[in-house]
């Protein structure tokens, strides 16, 4: 069927329109009342001790969930590609869970496993690490939600790449470790890479799973998203809540950049 | 030289080998033939060390290598759809055994500026797998198996996924290269026409087993049993005997026909036949035939045969066989 001139871009209009007020105008709005008093005031909000210790504990915990999510995601992506064991099935469904469980929920069942008169209470109890409250809580929720992007995104890739260069690799005297290193990793790099990205934008932008299990201390145990949220509840500082979020959202589009970027290496390569 | 022994595997309850054993002798081009799902890649595969037998023993140049993993039988495996490093440049593809090796890099270079001019790749040296054609690529990756100075070279149906003129040339081309450098090869094709073509020998696999192994000359003139006879070429059914169509004679006249098979004295008979259809194929013509007991089968004759014969559509004539195979007698349940 042909669609005529004027339909076709009526269907443009209505598709512009609906992302212009979902999506543009509430950003527009926060970019507009952030720095509509002028960019010193922002930099001043952003630039006090609580959104600094917010600012490096949101990039804290990205550290250290992406390189456990890299490790464990190529595993148990590997795993899945290319194991014949009982059980795949149920891993397959487990791996997907983050996405079908609230956040929220995510934060209520951490602190009724690790909390101090949870399952694993005794390594607060008698260890003295504090997991719930502490930033072992937070590290372990953010990768609970980000867990399946590293998974999801390498799985078809080692799905299409198949196993024939592992063999070919073989045959030519590469051990397995020689035949990871050198040609399974650069063969998914760029699944990995899309792995990573997501794993970076949802854990900056975390929030539910996050306040479940932080102390919330400004200064101490805020991040970003939190910095926000109290800004906003606690504080009444309105302003400050919008420089906040402004700063997060520099910091997604910063990550969409790379990514887009990378986007156009990979295609001319 | 290869020596495979009583080599078995199984999928499940499905035998995929069922106890083959084979000779290859150093320096010949052996081809592996058999319709799919005979064993032909799993037999490859296991002497690769690719795939673990079940039972049975690899033997390769004097060393049993059954339990050994590919990385040390000194093999060379060319896939059948190449198997290309896609991240890799052609130089680095080929160089990539050596460079596990830790070879160094003035040997390493040299040595692959050497193999791409043997493949007829020389200045692709930078080019992305991507961005050769098919047979380039089978190119590629046969120079990458050269590169370690395999003991044997394995090729699983190198050309199956190239159309049938680039498949003709290249073939062509593995036979010379053969001829150059003589390393054990051992291809594997249900093509019959590529292993008559390029092969000193073929051994003939059907449901896992060997049928025959021999030269081809005497795989086609001797077939060992129904399956090879058929296998290799075209046949015909005549008077209960497996006969090549190029090796029915056609005769007008009924008692020259007995007189003339009388004196090749095969097991066929003379057979009364209807003309069906003349078909000409250049230089060849087939006359398919309907034998009075229904049989209908092809005869294959020469144009100038064709022109002296001058059959029409409807006339009869009388077939009998100039050439059974020898030493080879049809399974009586299969005659009709
Ligand atoms: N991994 C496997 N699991 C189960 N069955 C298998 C497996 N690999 C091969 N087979 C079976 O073993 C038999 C032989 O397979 P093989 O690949 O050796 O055949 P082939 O002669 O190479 O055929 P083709 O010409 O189609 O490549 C086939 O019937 C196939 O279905
Ligand atoms: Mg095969």
């Amino acid at each position: 069927m042909r669609t005529s001139t004027a339909a076709r871009l009526s269907l443009r209009t209505v598709a512009l329109g609906y992302l212009v007020l979902l999506i543009g105008v509430p950003i527009v709005l926060i970019l507009w009342r952030t720095f509509g008093e002028g960019v010193g005031t922002f930099l001043e909000s952003i630039r006090t001790p609580a959104a600094i210790s917010a600012l490096n504990l949101s990039l804290l915990i990205v550290a250290i969930t992406v390189p456990l999510n890299v490790v464990f995601g190529v595993g148990t992506a590997l795993a899945l590609v290319r194991g014949r064991f009982r059980g795949r099935g149920l891993i397959q469904a487990v791996v997907d869970l983050p996405f079908a469980v609230s956040p929220i929920v995510v934060g209520v069942s951490l602190i009724l496993l690790w909390g101090s008169s949870g399952w694993f209470g005794g390594i607060e109890n008698n260890l003295g690490v504090r997991v719930i409250f502490g930033l072992p809580g937070m590290v372990i929720a953010t990768i609970f939600v980000t867990l399946p992007f590293v998974v999801r995104e390498v799985e078809p890739v080692l799905h299409e790449i198949g196993t024939e260069q592992e063999q070919a690799a073989s045959t030519l005297g590469a051990s397995s470790a020689q035949t990871f290193w050198r040609i399974t990793l650069p063969a998914i790099r760029w699944g990995l890479t899309y792995g990573v990205v997501l794993t970076i934008a949802r854990a900056l932008g975390e929030f539910g799973a996050v306040i479940m299990v932080s102390s919330g201390f400004p200064g101490v145990s805020q991040t970003l998203t939190l910095l926000v949220h109290s800004r906003y509840i606690d504080d009444h500082n309105t302003y400050g809540a919008y420089a906040a979020a402004t700063l997060l959202m520099g910091l997604a589009v910063l990550t969409l950049l790379l990514m887009t970027l990378l986007d156009r290496k990979r295609s001319t390569t | 030289m290869i020596t495979v022994t009583g080599a078995r595997k199984n999928y499940g309850d499905f035998a995929a080998l069922d106890d083959v054993t084979l000779d290859i002798p150093a320096g010949t081009l052996t081809a592996l033939l058999g319709p799919s799902g005979s064993g032909k890649s799993t037999l490859l595969r296991s002497i690769a060390g690719l795939e673990r037998l079940d039972a049975g023993s690899i033997v390769i140049g004097g060393r049993d290598v059954t339990g050994v993993a590919p990385q040390k039988r000194g093999i060379g495996f060319v896939f059948q759809h190449y198997a290309a490093f896609k991240h890799m440049t052609v130089r680095d593809n080929v160089a990539f055994g050596l460079s596990i090796r830790k070879r160094p890099k003035a040997e390493i270079a040299k040595k692959v500026d050497d193999l791409l001019e043997i493949v007829g790749l020389d200045g692709f040296q930078h080019r992305y797998p991507a961005q050769l054609s098919g047979g380039q690529r089978q190119r590629m990756a046969l120079a990458r198996a050269l590169a370690v100075d395999p003991e044997v070279l394995l090729l699983d149906e190198p050309f199956g996924a190239l159309d049938a003129k680039v498949r003709a040339d290249l073939r062509q081309w593995l036979r010379r290269l053969h001829d150059e450098v003589h390393v054990t090869t051992v291809l594997v094709t249900h093509d019959q026409e590529e292993a008559l073509d390029v092969a000193d020998r073929i051994a003939v696999l059907n449901k896992g087993r060997i049928e025959q192994v021999g030269d081809p000359v005497s795989l086609y003139d001797r077939p060992a049993n129904d399956f090879v006879m058929s296998f290799l070429g075209s046949v015909a059914r005549l008077g209960g005997q497996l006969v090549r169509p190029h090796d029915i004679a056609l005769e007008r006249n009924r008692d020259r026909a007995v007189a003339a098979d009388a004196l090749t004295g095969t097991a066929g008979g003379v057979v009364e036949s209807v003309v069906e259809r003349v078909v000409r194929l250049g230089f060849e013509v087939r006359i398919d035939l309907r034998a009075d007991s229904g049989q209908r089968f092809a005869a294959q004759v020469t144009r100038g045969q064709a022109d002296v014969l001058g059959l029409q559509v409807g006339e009869t004539v009388y077939a009998r066989a100039t050439h059974g195979p020898d030493a080879y007698e049809l399974d009586p349940a299969l005659a009709i």
